[in-house]
């Protein structure tokens, strides 16, 4: 299926990359290609190898077999999950973003610098905690202060893994806002979700990955019964409302999957 | 009372050893908010026992303590991060080997040969006596040299301390930059291991940053606090060490301890929690909206 040659305007082609760990392969014999346009969102179940795909993408992690191409000067941005960062840590709001700053090596960041923050700040709605511990932020905040962190280089691609994770509907409604945005100005986004019918329904391309590529293709295609059974390994009740699909997922008073619904 | 004070200051040893005090106690300091923010305490505590085997390997074969001592220090310090990165054994346990073999060399050739250089207890609690006009001026060049590159790498090692993967997507030179600390924290502790002592150095480099945690949370902030109170402690300390006829080493320890005590009853501790070890760091508790 594939011819090895990444298309003209790939920013990140992976093609037949298997990675693992002593514990066997995370990823196997994975081929995708992230377009210079791609609005993409990377669903499977835990262990899948989401996050291991990222890192793929963001050259953290190499395959053991296979390559991963990536296009010459490409500016890569990454916004970690939130659960992996230390919020004890005592740093404020501009002082995490201004890590990303790429001018000078010295403590204080030039004017130029100083307006570009705020201005990062102001676009993400978050210049008035800029001197707030990142810690007194709400779980959106938090979120969309690693956005300016990562804004703050230009990139052309954008990785997310799992953004959504522990926000609010309206947080979750308004980084969609944000991202379709960013996206629409020319920043190729790639991210992570569990959150089926939140997130990866309102995606313009997904992928699900299950240690490997079941299928990419648009929402409707990826979210029905057959492409999530093969993913998740479990049947799953996809239903269409206002032309969405929206997956239900049944729980009988034990917790148990109700399989019989499915 | 203020005679008394000042009666140790016409001495030239003990004005000598204020200097090294002070100025050993504000380089701990400032290096001490990168190791205790990276959960690295124990290194520095472990780092401190292995340079103590290059300090008697070196005064045994007649080298200068610092250069020999120096060499010993970062080749442990560097083994440490390439053992600690690699992951096949935790850290914990690359330290104790590295470290705890390097130290019981070091108490075994100073045994069977003896030393040339400061004797095994001040090498172990730290002393004044013998601090040379050239001791003062090395770790004043010391000091000068890990500030200025701290200070040139200022974004890379705030970066790489507190996201390491996003760093290093984001331009920055993780490796290097963990290198470069290892280096600038052995060289610390070579130049205030005589006046503090192997077993007390590490106290040095984590009561500081811990008192300037609790007392902000802002990291430029936490780096001129840490510095400065690390600076009194040893100022004070070496006074009081005068005094009271205790080693320095001790004292300074002491001292600190003090200080965090107060500031630990002043502030309740709210922001201690800052120094927990990456995987052991408590989740963030659900903010409101603001």
């Amino acid at each position: 299926m594939s011819t090895g040659t990444p298309p003209r305007d790939a920013l990140v082609h992976i093609e037949q990359a298997t990675f693992g760990y002593d514990a066997g392969p995370v990823l196997d014999n994975v081929t995708l290609t992230v377009g210079a346009r791609a609005f993409m969102g990377v669903v499977g179940p835990s262990g899948s190898g989401k996050t291991t795909l990222l890192r793929l993408m963001l050259r953290t992690a190499t395959p053991q077999r296979g390559t991963v191409t990536g296009r010459p000067g490409l500016s890569v941005a990454y916004v970690p999950q939130l659960e992996t960062v230390n919020w004890n840590f005592p740093v404020t709001v501009s002082e995490c973003v201004l890590m990303a700053r790429s001018g000078r090596a010295l403590p204080w960041p030039s004017r130029q610098e100083r307006a570009e923050v705020a201005r990062v700040l102001e676009r993400l709605g978050i210049a008035a905690l800029a001197r707030r511990h990142i810690r007194e932020l709400s779980g959106g905040q938090q979120q969309r202060m690693f956005i300016a962190r990562a804004l703050l280089r230009r990139p052309q691609l954008l990785l997310m893994d799992e953004p959504t994770t522990g926000v609010d509907v309206t947080s979750r409604h308004d980084m969609l806002h944000l991202l379709a945005e960013l996206n629409a100005e020319g920043v190729a986004i790639v991210l992570t979700t569990h959150d089926l019918n939140g997130v990866a329904a309102h995606l313009p391309e997904l992928v699900a990955l299950h240690r490997t590529v079941v299928a990419v293709g648009t929402a409707r295609e990826i979210i029905s019964a057959s492409v999530l059974e093969r993913t998740f390994g479990a049947p799953m009740e996809v239903l269409q409302h206002l032309g969405m699909p929206v997956v239900l997922d049944h729980f009988d008073a034990a917790g148990h999957r109700d399989r019989a619904s499915a | 009372m203020t005679g008394a004070l000042l009666d140790p200051f016409q001495y030239d040893f003990f004005v000598k050893g204020l200097l090294v005090a002070t100025l050993a106690g504000g380089l701990c300091g400032l290096i001490g908010v990168y190791i205790t923010l990276r959960g690295m305490s124990y290194i520095g505590h472990g780092l401190s026992h292995a340079i103590f085997g290059g300090f008697a390997a070196s005064t045994l074969v007649s080298v200068n303590y610092y250069l020999g001592a120096g060499i010993w220090g970062l080749a442990s310090a560097l083994a440490i991060n390439r053992v600690t990165r690699s992951r096949r054994i935790g850290a914990d346990a690359a330290i104790g080997v590295i470290t705890t073999s390097s130290f019981a060399l070091g108490v075994a050739l100073l045994t069977r040969f003896g030393s040339r250089g400061p004797s095994f207890d001040a090498a172990l609690f730290g002393s004044i006596i013998g601090v040379s006009a050239a001791d003062v001026w090395a770790l004043a060049a010391i000091s000068l040299l890990a500030g200025a590159l701290i200070f040139c790498n200022y974004r890379a090692l705030l970066f790489a301390t507190f996201d390491p993967e996003v760093a290093d997507v984001s331009g920055v030179r993780v490796a290097r930059t963990d290198a470069l600390l290892m280096f600038v924290l052995s060289l610390s502790i070579l130049a205030t291991l005589t006046v503090i002592g192997v077993t007390l150095v590490a106290a040095t480099l984590v009561i500081p940053a811990v008192v300037a945690r609790m007392l902000t949370n802002s990291f430029s902030r936490m780096l001129w606090l840490s510095t400065l109170v690390g600076a009194s402690c040893g100022f004070t300390g070496m006074n009081l060490s005068y005094h009271l006829d205790v080693p320095s080493g001790t004292m300074i320890v002491l001292t600190g301890a003090l200080v965090f005590t107060a500031v630990l009853l002043g502030t309740g501790g709210r922001r201690l929690s800052a120094t927990a070890p990456p995987g052991r760091r408590p989740v963030p508790a659900p903010a409101a909206s603001v």
